[in-house]
């Protein structure tokens, strides 16, 4: 077992090797490298997940990383149902955005391409290490690995300004809920004298309900860092300058959803805390809500699709935040094979057009590009949460669970966020592939994309129509594997069958409802949205600002931060007081001396008086002690 | 002699004078025998400082390869050398970074004999800091170390390279002074108490000094040591210091001499005076706090790459005094990590901007951009030494800060929170740097035609990275070195406090010089 985990971790490992220390030999066939890296490690978790499925567990220690008195930590591996999924999620995922990156990334530079490959393979070392992790250290070794791979992929173009900002912005951002993480491991080791998951999680009866609150929430503030949550999301937008592949891969599929990996693996400490669940489910819904009204007016294709992705995850924490930990989770899997699939037909969409992103230039591509387009409707459609699509089965089970759980308020903002969730998307669709082309040249231009880039997305939008039915699957489907392992917070009042089908049709009808309100505005101009934006001029202000968050953050912390150091640390406190007390010792010694200079007479005579006085009063002090 | 046979130590401290006296009788004018002559002793030197990791005994605290000559009898100094698992890798850092220092001296074009001569007296001198356990063979290094150093930055360095090499000298002098008093302190006091001359480090340790007298003598050996940290707010020589100073003189200096004010309060101010640890630690954590979050942010709005690396010492260093008041095993062990990954990330980084300064003669960050483009190679390497340095997990930066500061959060939750700011500002200000060098499109014309690394530089830089991802993968063979020697050190400082207490001030404490001067003259 050890040497298949070895294997699913390390093969990428030396595939980011290869290419990154021979970029200059592999340059335009690094994929022949990168991809099999990927693919093998595939195949293997798929071994591994079938004999989890058989009951099989695995938790080992490789070798011990930091011993150091009762501080140890080791490298070593745990396989559950968790983290089964998590692996074979992410290498299936990775492979076929492999495939699409070699038709995507064709025009690079040859040493820029191998450069890529190295990138997305050691990222998705870094994610594998992230899932597979048994303590809590190993696993922020991940944590931190994918965000540096995120960083050098998002500034890969760096010479653009906006992508070398968005690099930068998302690593540090993403350190400032590190800081929390960090200082939640440093308490999780002072309270328990443990990092390992096995140990911890047995222990974790003996924390008082405040220090396990203050544990998970100083964990959760670094997964509001890395899954893009409030009011720590303000990255992910940006991120959306790295090449298009990167944003399906670690930016949708994967790396983003590590914070609500996180939680369900911690959910021992969770359930402890019944505050903190609470402020997981809520802060969930409100990014939720606030990504997808923001989504509503935006018109560049990708940051639509970011929005998305952090409204989704917002759904993800509620699933956690509520105690369903299995369908955050679920969630979590089929949003990788929908979002993954967007973010693709997006890039496959750019690269017909250009690079070009402005949703008012497109229209009526579904002509030019079917295979994009249509797999793209698949996409929106199991977002949105029609059934029997993927979207449908884990988002039901999400906000299914808030509302059996109690949670009456936040239900409703998730079954409204379904609501504009699907008029959004379906406004997009509707403005990108229907409709008359707005810019004719551009359309003229465009074209289906290669089959090495067609076929993942067909793929993933197979993928994404099916893999919702795995809900029904025996044994309470993936919901019941993944409770083998994750168990719910508070035993859910039995599924009250009556109910279940009301909230069911509930949302449902909610998906729906976006679809057609989205076909009028978009396809009849019923009622015509460029005179509801004219109408509802401070809203619409307001959200295609983004609500002046990052405006906000600049104005009341960067800038003071920044200016403060420069003026009052640096050229006060350093150059005048500090400095300017030195240079004035220096000059005081020089005073003292030249006054002392008149005294040195040169008289015999002088000398000897003051040798006399200068011995009568050592003399004294010598006494006086 | 620690079971070698031969005394290695005097070996490790004094070859690179062997390579000195043979720099003497080379001519000035052939610079190539000149290097090569000075490279080759420092490789030697280094191979030489191996067999200590290797032989070096594991699961003991004692001083091991120790050696004891009488020196000076009358005053009852000997030359007693000997290391521990602590002052093990700052040997073997300082022979290490000397080694790549001389390499990377290859473009000093002026008084170039002189130079190297300088340097290798230098490395001598260090390495007897590092080595001595008798209190005037260190004080004699440990002044003796200040020359080569001023030299380095008095003729080799930048244009106001003579304020900053004042500025370096006086800074230290002010703090050795004190500390020379404190020792004479204890020598007299030891000779009153236990009635033996000798400044045996061993010796002096266990005559506990009068609580009366311990705060003012703990806050004379800190300040010098201070000093040499450097901690806020006597850290203004460095950033000067730094700017000045040529390359290689940037990275010993960052990389070994701070140390040894950290290596002071570790091998003395801490364990001789206990109760005023104690006593005191407050607000030398405050102060650590302070070094932290200050260096941290000034560093953020430095405009010249070298003045900012230089600030961020300040903050590193910050972390390592905050792990080594906070006295418990991870954070001490993670404080002594963190010594030796600033050696070698800071090191790092002082070799990078010196290459880039051979080659445009400006460290100004607004000079630049789009670097990545024209030197990949270089900004590869930058790049690891950039994440070392900021403390990403899997290199050597990470395990010493996190250690540090997990230590610290067990006595201390406070300060370690707010050390652990350190985290996020780093990787602002480091990142943001980089950014603004290496990414973006080339805009300055001078940039556009430089060469990226030549195979010296390449070497250089590989055999510093080496190292930062071994450490960062595999730190066990350096913790288990060190381990027993904290674990001393810790019991030292915390161990001795219950028994001092009870010590009291009273009648042969309380001495007076006048005696003492008295008393000696019979001995003579």
């Amino acid at each position: 077992m050890m040497v298949l985990i070895l294997a699913v971790v390390l093969i990428p490992l030396l595939g980011a090797t290869i290419n990154g220390l021979f970029c200059w030999f592999t340059k335009r066939k690094a994929h022949i490298i990168a991809v099999p890296a990927i693919a093998i490690p595939a195949i293997v978790s798929l071994i591994l997940l079938a004999r989890v499925l058989q009951g099989e567990r695995f938790d080992q220690v490789l070798y011990w990383w930091i011993p150091l008195g009762d501080f140890r930590v080791p490298i070593g591996f745990l396989l559950d149902e968790l983290s089964a999924i998590m692996i074979t999620t992410v290498t299936f995922v990775a492979t076929w955005i492999h495939v699409y990156s070699i038709g995507y990334m064709d025009h690079e530079t040859p040493r820029g391409y191998a450069k890529y490959f190295c990138y997305l393979n050691l990222f998705v070392f870094f994610m594998l290490t992230l899932c597979l992790a048994n303590n809590f250290l190993l696993m922020f070794v991940g944590w931190e690995g994918v965000g540096l791979c995120s960083y050098l992929l998002i500034g890969y173009w760096y010479e653009k300004a906006s992508a070398a900002n968005a690099g930068m912005k998302a690593f540090v951002v993403n350190r400032i809920g590190d800081f929390g993480f960090m200082i939640g491991l440093f308490l999780i080791y002072k309270h328990l004298g443990t990092l390992l998951f096995s140990q911890a999680f047995a222990s974790a009866e003996q924390l008082s309900v405040g220090v396990a609150t203050l544990i998970t929430l100083l964990l959760f503030t670094g997964a509001t860092g890395k899954s893009a949550q409030i009011p720590l999301y303000v990255w992910l937008p940006d991120a959306m300058e790295g090449p298009t592949p990167v944003s399906s891969l670690i930016h949708a599929a994967t790396m983003v959803t590590a914070g609500v990996y996180m939680v369900a693996r911690t959910h021992a400490l969770f359930n402890m805390a019944p505050l903190s669940m609470e402020v997981v489910a809520s802060i969930g819904a409100a990014t939720a809500l606030m990504a997808a009204t923001m989504a509503l007016v935006n018109n560049d294709l990708k940051r639509i699709l970011a929005y998305s992705t952090v409204s989704q995850l917002g759904y993800m924490f509620v699933g956690v935040g509520v105690g369903v930990y299995a369908a955050g989770i679920f969630h979590l899997f089929t949003h990788a094979f929908f979002k993954g699939l967007m973010f693709l037909t997006a890039g496959s969409v750019m690269h017909a057009l250009h690079g070009e992103l402005n949703l008012q230039k497109m229209g009526g591509l579904i002509k030019k590009m079917p295979i994009t387009g249509w797999t793209f409707v698949v996409g929106a459609l199991a977002i949105a949460g029609i059934p029997p699509l993927a979207g449908f089965w884990s988002k039901d089970e999400i906000l299914a669970g808030a509302f059996m759980g109690g949670h009456r308020i936040i239900w409703a903002v998730g079954t409204f966020t379904a609501f504009l969730t699907a008029f959004y998307m379906f406004r997009l669709i509707f403005l990108t592939f229907f409709g008359e082309p707005r810019e004719k040249h551009l359309y003229d231009h465009a074209h289906e994309s290669p089959p090495v880039m067609t076929i993942p997305l067909i793929v993933l939008a197979v993928g994404s129509a099916v893999v919702g039915l795995l809900a029904l699957a025996p044994h309470g489907g993936i919901v019941g594997f993944l409770n083998r392992t994750l168990g719910e917070a508070h035993e859910a009042a039995g599924h009250e069958g009556g109910l279940t089908y009301i909230l069911m049709v509930i949302s449902v009808a909610m998906g729906v409802a976006g679809v057609v309100l989205a076909y009028f505005m978009y396809m009849k101009r019923m009622p015509d949205p460029v005179a509801m934006a004219r109408n509802f001029r401070p809203v619409y202000t307001l959200l295609y600002n983004k609500y002046y968050v990052d405006e906000i953050y600049f104005a009341f912390i960067v800038n003071p931060v920044v200016g403060g150091s420069r003026y009052a640390l640096w050229k006060f406190v350093d150059v005048i007081i500090i400095d300017g007390a030195v240079n004035g010792v220096g000059r005081l010694c020089r005073l003292v001396g030249g006054g002392l200079r008149y005294i040195q007479t040169g008289f015999i005579p002088d000398y000897a008086w003051m040798i006399l006085v200068g011995a009568v009063v050592i003399y004294w002090i010598g006494r006086l002690f | 002699m620690g079971g070698l046979g031969f005394p290695i130590l005097t070996v490790v401290t004094f070859f690179p004078l062997v390579g000195v006296l043979i720099l003497l009788f080379v001519d000035k004018g052939s610079k190539r025998v000149l290097r090569w002559t000075a490279f080759v002793t420092t490789v030697v030197e280094f191979l030489l400082s191996l067999p200590l990791y290797f032989k070096f005994q594991l699961g003991t605290h004692h001083f091991q390869f120790v050696e004891k000559i009488s020196w000076i009898k009358i005053l009852g100094s000997y030359y007693h050398l000997g290391i521990d698992g602590i002052t093990l890798f700052l040997v073997l850092l300082t022979t290490f970074l000397t080694m790549l220092s001389i390499l990377a001296s290859w473009t000093i074009d002026k008084h170039v004999k002189e130079y190297m001569i300088s340097f290798l007296l230098l490395e001598t001198t260090m390495v007897g800091v590092f080595c001595s356990l008798d209190l005037l063979l260190f004080y004699l290094f440990w002044e003796a170390m200040l020359v080569p150093m001023y030299l380095l930055i008095g003729v080799w360095g930048g244009p106001r390279r003579v304020y900053a090499a004042i500025k370096f000298f006086l800074y230290t002098m002010a703090g050795s002074v004190l500390m020379l008093v404190s020792i004479i302190y204890l020598y007299y006091h030891h000779y009153k108490v236990a009635g033996d001359l000798t400044f045996n480090l061993a010796s002096l340790l266990s005559t506990p000094v009068a609580a009366s007298v311990a705060p003012w003598l703990f806050l004379a050996f800190a300040l010098a040591f201070a000093i040499k940290v450097p901690m806020w707010p006597f850290h203004t020589w460095l950033p000067d210091a730094h700017v000045e100073a040529p390359t290689a003189g940037s990275v010993i200096l960052a990389g070994v001499l701070l140390k040894m004010g950290t290596y002071g309060f570790l091998r003395f101010c801490m364990p001789f005076f206990p109760t005023a640890t104690l006593h005191f630690s407050y607000l030398f954590l405050t102060l650590a706090v302070i070094s932290i979050i200050y260096g941290a942010l000034v560093a953020m709005v430095q405009d010249d790459v070298k003045k900012l690396v230089a600030y961020s010492s300040v903050s590193h260093l910050g972390t390592v005094m905050l792990g080594l008041f906070a006295l418990n095993l991870q954070s001490v062990s993670g404080g002594v990590l963190q010594m030796i990954n600033h050696g070698l990330s800071t090191g790092a980084l002082f070799l990078l901007v010196g290459m880039i300064y051979d080659r445009r003669h400006t460290r100004l960050i607004k000079e630049f951009g789009g670097i990545a483009k024209v030197m990949p190679i270089f900004a590869t390497f930058f790049m690891i030494a950039t994440f070392s340095s900021i403390g990403l997990p899997g290199l050597n930066g990470f395990i010493g800060e996190f250690l540090s500061l997990v230590g610290a959060f067990k006595t201390y939750p406070v300060f370690a929170v707010l050390g652990t700011t350190a985290t996020v500002l780093s990787a602002a200000y480091m990142l943001w740097m980089y950014k603004r060098v290496f990414f973006h499109e080339v805009t300055v014309e001078a940039n556009k035609e430089l060469k990226d690394l030549s195979f010296r530089e390449f070497m250089i830089m590989l055999m510093v990275v080496i190292p930062m991802f071994w450490i960062g993968l595999y730190p066990k063979p350096v913790l288990e070195r060190m381990e027993p020697s904290v674990l001393n050190f810790i019991s030292q400082v915390k161990g001795r406090v219950s028994a001092q207490k009870e010590f009291s001030p009273q009648g042969k404490e309380r001495v007076s010089m006048a005696a003492f001067i008295v008393e000696n003259k019979e001995l003579r």
